[in-house]
């Protein structure tokens, strides 16, 4: 039976670890390469990155951990943030990412998706949706959270899906950070639309909220960072919660 | 002894070459190239394979003589071959996905979608899922039934003779997911992203 994944995430900056709340007020908290290590010895199913800020900055430091990490951890492992191109996605991939997630490159231009998914096959390229609620709809948003597209995120995934996206990323812009939980509803709602895997992200807070993701929101995998990266709870305590709680894991 | 890892410039194989050579160390040199020549020439080959049948079929056709090699290799001189993902699907006469693509034909038989019977069952099946060994497989060496393994695919081999079948995994239905026919060696899943039994894996064709 296929378990449901559990991937920690690293918010990393100039090849930092760090950790957004609300996409602002940034804390330093270690060596990416040695956090995905400990995250991957301890059972992850999986180990994403997300250069936050490399829409803006110089990003070279992130081929550099990637390359690192891949050296040591032997769990697939996803990167995103500032990926803009064809030749972005090569350079991570060929760096030891497995997987690589586009964000506001899909959004502007729906060329990235479909060319890249032909290419490198949909295996590797993951849709990565900031979503945020307005109203009764969710709209998508890009440039880390900045700046509102207006696209409806349902719509949006559903394309996504139609344009070769493997997976998609869905995060709750007005959950991340807060530690309160998935936005459940946006979850389902996404995940009952696609036939593709959908990993839920942002706003966990405990371990009931992984529960209520796959549970309630239906999500494939849980993806969740300031609860695991502040010692909180380890990836293997997640686990076995979940396993208590009935939810298929990889133990 | 050399292993080596035929590159055909089809996705990445970055994370094969990495775990190779994590396990490798410094006891087996590990070659990644498409020249026929060094292919002759080593002991061992791995043949991996990311995106659509068609388009692994097409990249290796691209690359002049290479299928011949692999041929020469595996079928005339019998030395041990491990196929992973699409480069396990190859193995097949043909391959439905885009569109109807032979393959090497090394084990009669088919790659074809897997049933997920509706949408009950999301594609591609991506994540960890339990190996029910149905044979005892060279590779298998020291890894226990039901042990985790990383798939990523929506395409599934079907092969004729179901004796070549080592083990296979529940998803919609029982899908292969490794195969061992003499020398020809193939596992759907990922043993260079499944962790130290995956690495296990590797460790067990590099020692065969």
């Amino acid at each position: 039976m296929l378990k449901n994944r559990i991937i920690p995430c690293l918010d990393v900056k100039n090849g930092r670890v760090v950790k957004g709340i609300n996409f602002v007020d940034l804390k330093d908290a270690g060596d990416p390469v040695e956090q995905a290590k400990i995250y991957s010895d301890g059972g992850a199913d999986e180990i994403c990155f997300l250069d936050i800020t490399a829409s803006n900055e110089n990003r070279d430091t992130i081929y550099d951990v990637v390359e690192k990490t891949s050296k040591k951890c032997f769990v697939p492992l996803t990167v995103g943030g500032g990926v803009r191109s064809i030749e972005d996605i090569n350079k991570l991939l060929n760096c030891g990412a497995d997987k690589v997630s586009i964000n506001t490159a899909a959004v502007e231009n729906s060329k990235v998706v479909i060319d890249s998914s032909k290419k490198f096959g949909s295996q590797c390229i993951v849709v990565a949706i900031d979503a945020k609620k307005n109203g009764d709809k969710w709209e998508v948003f890009t440039h880390g959270g900045r700046n509102n597209s207006g696209i409806d995120a349902l719509e949006y995934a559903e394309q996504m899906e139609k344009n070769g996206a493997g997976e998609l990323l869905v995060t709750s812009m007005d959950r991340d950070g807060t530690q309160v939980g998935y936005d459940i509803d946006l979850m389902s709602k996404i995940s009952s639309k696609v036939n593709i895997p959908v990993i839920a992200s942002g706003g966990v807070g405990n371990l009931d909220h992984l529960v209520d993701g796959i549970k309630l929101g239906k999500a494939s995998a849980v993806l969740a960072a300031s609860i695991f990266h502040y010692g909180k709870h380890s990836v293997k305590e997640a686990k076995d919660y979940l396993d208590s709680k009935g939810i298929p894991v990889r133990i | 002894m050399n292993v080596t890892i035929v590159d055909y410039k089809s996705g990445n194989i970055s994370s094969v070459i990495n775990s190779f050579k994590e396990v490798a160390k410094e006891k087996v040199n590990v070659e990644v190239t498409s020249n026929p020549n060094k292919i002759k020439s080593s002991d061992k080959v791995v043949l991996p394979g990311q995106g659509s049948f068609k388009s692994c079929v097409e990249a290796l056709n691209n690359i002049d003589g290479l299928s011949d090699t692999l041929n020469e290799f595996t079928i005339i001189n019998k030395k041990p071959l491990l196929g992973i993902c699409v480069g396990l699907q190859m193995f097949a006469d043909i391959g439905y996905e885009e569109t109807e693509t032979r393959g090497l034909g090394w084990i009669s038989g088919k790659v074809s979608k897997i049933d997920n019977q509706d949408g009950k069952f999301k594609l591609p099946h991506i994540g960890w899922n339990e190996i029910n060994i149905v044979k005892d497989s060279k590779i298998f060496k020291d890894i226990e039934n039901n042990s985790h393994m990383y798939f990523v695919h929506s395409y599934e081999f079907v092969p004729n003779d179901k004796k070549v079948i080592s083990a296979t995994t529940n998803y919609s239905t029982k899908v292969v997911c490794s195969v061992e026919k003499e020398n020809i060696f193939g596992t759907q899943f990922h043993p260079e992203k499944s962790d130290k039994f995956g690495l296990k894996i590797i460790d067990n064709f590099i020692s065969l």
